[in-house]
């Protein structure tokens, strides 16, 4: 698709793109050149006085095995999110693309906790899995598992990453469906007819043909994993028990809000900016080569 | 290779019925062509024996197994679709290859047999590409490799040229036509296209609203159509029908557009007055002869070697001439002979032919 409109002169254009410049500017580039800024200097507690220390935040935080432990935190949570939203998504889309009485009504469901706020849907899974109020929970102890989440690290992350992958599976769930709606049937069809059963016609014909998809999901899962989980975090667990489930985006508020340590914090900040910044530039070079048709 | 038989086929989605009672036996190594408009249940016909439909009620069986209720993996063919529906996340190679990996033929048999088809359809070159690498005649090709690598027992086509150009149209279904006869493999043909299914069918069947009819030689088909459906269907330009009566005992018909013409071949049951449908090939019109019409022009077609002429009786009714050579002008009035010869008369009511 190549639709260009000829602009004459310059002004009009500029003028056009001013709010969004704007919006930009002050929203997004501001606050992380701010971010950048404050990452090279160091306050005391108290924000008396401010000392320019160049990279030693960096080095600070990369040599601090909490930091470590919160990275490998967010390696395991983000990981497990995006493997449990993607293959949630992916089942219940190919179950949705079968011609299934009420698959409107079906697919409405699936879509709906998307438009769930991330602390309320955090509220939810609590009135499920809580050890006294919980359904679940209860459920558990009751047959004999112990079942804690304020107690048991393992559990607590479990829970933030059922949680977490939860709100996202409807979004997988749209682009799973769309991408397995746009592979043309008489291709299945013709699968078939070369002697594939259902089940290898998804893995050699079905699940190739979704790769673009899949691998744009990915990325995105990553990203959500890493940053929008904030408020699931918050509300479930507060990064605990002891650090449990503390990630690196939960140690930015905390070492930042809590411990007043602005520039470590915004060190961390900018750490993450970079590694999102990175994926973004991995997911635009593969996804040109990789779409089939 | 196999015979296959359909017996009392139907096929209904909710209250609409598609297909209602399709018999057809095809013998071994045969070319049958299912020929009809749109809608005409022609493709679901083929889809029921390919298995992708499962009829409502009746039988399908494939050299003499019932197959009926069978997956399309278990019954043994191999289906060119209308948009090739080639694998586009695979090779040519992967794609012909695909059918006999499932079926776990040996890695050296799959490619011996990979290089065999490639080179019976000139596509050897093209192993490595993927289809979107490839021109429309070039998909069409290894759509054709991925049929018949399998040696299947039945081949079925869908409309498989109605992508390409004209000209390569042509080709390719002379392609297509030497082919199944080298292979000697039993093929059901889905055409809209009338030249095609002349030109490719040991049999035709013409489709008419889920019904079958007539399945014929394309010769017979075209020489004694049996219904007036039939008759404007095959043939090109389409046949004149025309308004008439029985008279004189049966022997002759008296047209609404003014002749009486005396049957060559023997008189028609029936009373005198019963209402007739007469069919003349616009070929078959004459410039002279016993039975003249008048013909308002009103469009004029120069093919070159012949004209094409489109008119109007004085009975209102349209009159379609193919004459050699020259022909006057638009708005111009001219008489037309129609040779008694070449009629073709059927019920006025049923449409069906009559035979003397």
């Amino acid at each position: 698709m190549d639709r260009k409109v000829i602009f004459k002169g310059r002004a009009l254009p500029a003028l056009l793109l001013l709010p969004q410049l704007a919006v930009t500017l002050v929203f997004f580039i501001w606050p992380a050149a701010m971010a950048v800024w404050q990452s090279l200097l160091q306050q005391d507690a108290f924000g008396l006085s401010t000392e320019f220390v160049g990279l030693e935040n960096f080095a600070d935080v990369v040599a601090d095995p909490a930091w470590r432990g919160a990275a490998a935190n967010t390696a395991v949570f983000a990981s497990s999110v995006a493997m449990l939203a993607l293959g949630v998504a992916l089942f219940l889309a190919v179950q949705a693309d079968k011609a299934i009485r009420g698959q409107r009504f079906y697919r409405t469901m699936l879509i709906w906790p998307y438009a769930v706020a991330p602390a309320i849907s955090a509220v939810l899974w609590l009135f499920l899995f809580h050890p006294n109020i919980g359904l679940i929970g209860r459920a558990l102890n009751a047959a004999g598992v112990m079942w804690d989440y304020q107690l048991n690290g393992g559990q607590a992350m479990l829970l933030v990453v059922i949680a977490s992958a939860w709100k996202q599976v409807s979004y997988n769930f749209i682009f799973f469906l769309a991408g397995l709606q746009s592979i043309p049937k008489s291709v299945l069809e013709a699968a078939a007819i070369d002697g594939a059963r259902p089940l290898r016609r998804f893995w050699t014909v079905v699940f190739p043909l979704l790769s673009p998809t899949t691998f744009f999901l990915l990325v995105v899962n990553l990203v959500y994993a890493f940053f929008d989980t904030f408020g699931v975090i918050h509300a479930l667990t507060k990064g605990g028990p002891g650090k449990a489930t503390e990630t690196l985006i939960y140690k930015v508020y905390v070492d930042g809000v809590d411990n007043l340590n602005l520039g470590s914090s915004a060190a961390q900040s900018v750490l993450l900016m970079v590694f999102v910044i990175a994926l973004t530039v991995v997911q635009f070079r593969f996804i040109e080569r990789r779409v089939h048709y | 290779m196999a015979t296959l038989n359909l017996s009392a086929v139907t096929k209904s989605f909710g209250a609409t019925t598609v297909l209602h009672g399709i018999d057809l036996n095809v013998a071994d190594g045969e070319m049958i062509v299912i020929v009809g408009a749109s809608g005409c249940g022609k493709s679901t016909l083929l889809r029921i024996v390919a298995g992708l439909e499962t009829p409502t009620t009746g039988h399908v069986a494939i050299g003499g197994r019932e197959v009926t209720r069978l997956e399309p993996a278990d019954r043994d063919i191999a289906m060119v679709f209308q948009n090739y529906a080639l694998y586009p996340h695979m090779t040519v190679a992967q794609n012909m290859a695909y059918g006999l990996k499932i079926r776990g033929t040996p890695k050296e048999e799959i490619a011996r047999r990979v290089d065999e088809t490639a080179g019976l359809l000139g596509i050897g070159p093209l192993l490595g590409r993927k289809p979107r690498e490839l021109s429309g005649g070039q998909r069409q090709r290894v759509a054709m490799g991925r049929a018949i690598i399998r040696e299947p027992k039945l081949f079925l086509f869908d409309e498989p040229l109605s992508n390409l150009d004209a000209k390569l149209r042509v080709q390719m279904r002379g392609e297509i036509r030497r082919l199944q006869q080298r292979l000697g493999v039993t093929s059901l043909y889905v055409t809209h296209d009338q030249v095609e299914a002349m030109t490719l069918g040991d049999r035709l069947v013409v489709m008419h609203r889920g019904r079958a009819a007539q399945v014929a030689s394309p010769m017979e088909v075209w020489a004694r159509p049996a219904d007036t459906y039939v008759a404007g269907f095959i043939g090109s330009p389409a046949m004149n029908l025309l308004a008439g009566t029985l008279a004189e005992d049966g022997a002759a018909v008296q047209l609404r557009a003014g002749p009486l013409l005396r049957f060559t071949d023997g008189p028609r049951a029936g009373g005198e007055g019963r209402p007739l449908t007469i069919g003349i090939r616009p070929e078959h019109m004459l410039r002279d002869g016993d039975a003249i019409v008048t013909v308002a022009l009103d469009l004029v077609e120069p093919l070159g070697s012949e004209t094409v002429l489109h008119g109007t009786l004085a009975s209102g009714e349209v009159l379609t001439a193919r004459l050699p050579g020259m022909v006057p002008a638009v708005g111009s009035n001219m008489p037309l002979a129609i040779p008694a010869e070449a009629l073709h008369v059927f019920d006025a009511e049923t449409g069906r032919r009559l035979d003397a």
